[in-house]
């Protein structure tokens, strides 16, 4: 989540703002995880950050990084997942801002940096928030792509819906699926609730 | 100074505005005047343009120069004001002011010349539109523009504010040595303000000039228009409470008109609508009206379309506009040249400040 923010910040950005050869394809790229079956996410994802896999190689020859069946994996198969919901709320938010706003701040004698942080991502904030927090939701309801990548070990890599897996396999585990789908639901709402009302209090602080 | 040129597919303008005052880019919509404005502020690529400010060159197409906005130092007022909506007043105030070197134009006097000190805490949206306008302005002003670009700032307003708004323009105008180009389409914005003129149609300067001498003019466009009229800047002479009266002065000529509150020796601008002037050969007798104006017919140009003339009188501090009709001009046997008195109404005088 921590890295996945301002990543999708970032992509968003140059997904509205700059038209380059290519756009239609990063476009299409980042938004696969939607329409991807997750298990084929996890899949691409362990081939590509295996321990054998073209970067997952460098990671752990370089720093010794290794994400396969391991809580950082399971951070980065979320992250994968979410990135679309993300940069769908960023985009959606960033469209938003006036650029006559940003003129203005050009004829003020703004550059771009100094835009992107005085103008732009303020008035964007509430969406860009907004956005981290359902993805965060989303983060902890993640099934098929992390227990491809990162497997199911409790404590370590198990997500809630995996939990709720696991307990469904075992006979009598039916008490203990129901109690962890609500606590799933619990969270689901906080997230949404939370979502909605950081949004409008900060359009309200931008005067809308 | 400045200059323009747009030789792009409809367009091709060119003109200088001087080191001071305010230059009025006046002409319909559509005829070119935002896209001058917005080119001046490198919002706008035309296809062809050199514009050159005080001796630096902002944008040079055939040589291939184009200053992005951020380095033109080119202040622009926007119609729709477009203040940050997530910053106070103040910090909108100082948003170009903290990216530049300290200028000559101080944030205590502009805060003082727009009037604006009472909303420095507050937010852009619990503003009216008039405080928002002069808030933009005075944002503007603190990013030390060499020119100050103003795309109809008043047309967005209703005339309550515009009156409420337009004496500080004119205060701005005098006590700021800075050029100021200012677009519009309102005729009363342009005959309180304007220094110069430039009037714009079709992409194309149709006349340019003071705007004494322009608006004065039987052959430009303004003088075809129903409201047209001369605009001659004068001084307050004398007051005189007995009468109601207070006299005029431009150039040789004096006006009487009902009592100002202005102080003697202030300066003002009267607009005298072409419509009120009645023409005369000789002074008539026993009359109510108080000014006899003798000049000198310059030209005389039909306007058929409203079965009328315009005759342009040359005056020894300016001109003047009289619309009367074809039958007129015959009667008192009028051509270029031929000496005539111009009779206006004292109450048709309108002071427009200074």
């Amino acid at each position: 989540m921590g890295f996945g923010l301002p990543l999708a910040v970032l992509a968003a950005w140059v997904l509205t703002r700059c038209r380059f050869p290519g756009r239609v394809l990063l476009n299409a790229f980042v938004h696969l995880p939607i329409v991807l079956p997750p298990v084929v996410t996890g899949w691409l994802l362990l081939i590509v950050f295996g321990v054998r896999g073209p970067i997952g190689a460098l990671l752990q020859g370089w720093f010794g990084i290794r994400l396969v069946f391991t809580t950082a994996g399971a951070a980065l198969a979320c992250g994968v997942m979410t990135f679309p919901i993300m940069i769908r709320s960023v985009r959606l938010s960033l469209e938003a801002v006036d650029p006559g706003l940003e003129q203005a701040a050009r004829t003020l004698g703004a550059g771009w940096l100094d835009r992107l942080f005085t103008i732009t991502l303020p008035l964007a904030s509430p969406g860009i928030l907004v956005g981290g927090i359902v993805a965060y939701a989303t983060c902890l309801g993640e099934f098929g792509a992390v227990i491809t990548f990162a497997a199911n070990i409790p404590g370590q890599t198990q997500t809630l819906p995996l939990a709720i897996y696991a307990a469904l396999q075992v006979p009598g585990g039916e008490a203990t699926a129901a109690k962890l789908s609500l606590v799933s639901l619990t969270l689901a709402l906080i997230g949404l609730l939370l979502s909605e009302w950081i949004g409008r209090r900060l359009n309200r602080m931008l005067g809308r | 100074m400045l200059r323009h040129r747009f030789p792009a597919m409809q367009m091709d303008i060119g003109f200088e505005v001087p080191a001071e005052g305010v230059t009025v880019l006046f002409g319909p919509s559509g005829s070119g005047k935002s896209t001058i404005i917005n080119a001046t502020a490198g919002l706008l690529r035309p296809d062809a343009c050199r514009i050159e400010v005080g001796g630096t060159v902002l944008a040079d197409t055939r040589a291939g120069l184009w200053l992005p906005p951020e380095r033109r130092r080119v202040g622009l007022v926007f119609q729709d004001s477009r203040l940050f909506p997530h910053m106070s007043v103040a910090t909108n105030l100082r948003f170009g002011m903290r990216r530049v070197a300290p200028g000559p134009i101080g944030f205590d006097e502009v805060v003082d010349l727009l009037g604006i000190g009472a909303l420095l805490q507050r937010r852009p949206h619990t503003l009216s539109g008039g405080e928002r306008q002069r808030v933009g302005i005075g944002r503007a002003l603190l990013a030390q523009p060499h020119l100050l670009l103003m795309d109809e700032p008043l047309a967005s307003l209703d005339a309550a504010r515009k009156t409420e708004i337009l004496p500080f323009l004119t205060r701005l105008k005098t006590a700021l040595k800075l050029p100021i180009v200012y677009v519009t389409h309102a005729l009363d914005e342009v005959m309180r303000l304007a220094d110069s003129l430039v009037l714009i149609e079709a992409g194309q300067v149709v006349g340019y000039g003071p705007a004494p001498e322009v608006a004065a003019r039987a052959d430009m466009p303004l003088a075809q228009r129903d409201d047209a009229g001369a605009v001659l800047p004068c001084r307050v002479e004398s007051h005189d409470p007995g009468r109601a009266l207070t006299r005029l002065v431009d150039g040789g000529v004096a006006f009487l008109v009902p009592l100002l509150d202005l102080p003697v020796g202030a300066a003002c601008r009267v607009r005298i609508p072409a419509r009120e002037v009645i023409l005369a050969g000789r002074p008539p007798e026993a009359i109510s009206l108080h000014n006899i104006v003798p000049g000198t017919v310059r030209r005389i140009v039909a306007d058929p379309g409203r079965r009328s003339v315009i005759v342009e009188i040359a005056l020894p501090g300016g001109g003047l506009l009289s619309r009367v009709t074809p039958d007129a001009i015959a009667r008192l046997a009028l051509s270029p040249g031929a000496p005539v008195l111009a009779l206006i109404k004292s109450t048709s005088i309108e002071v427009l400040g200074g």
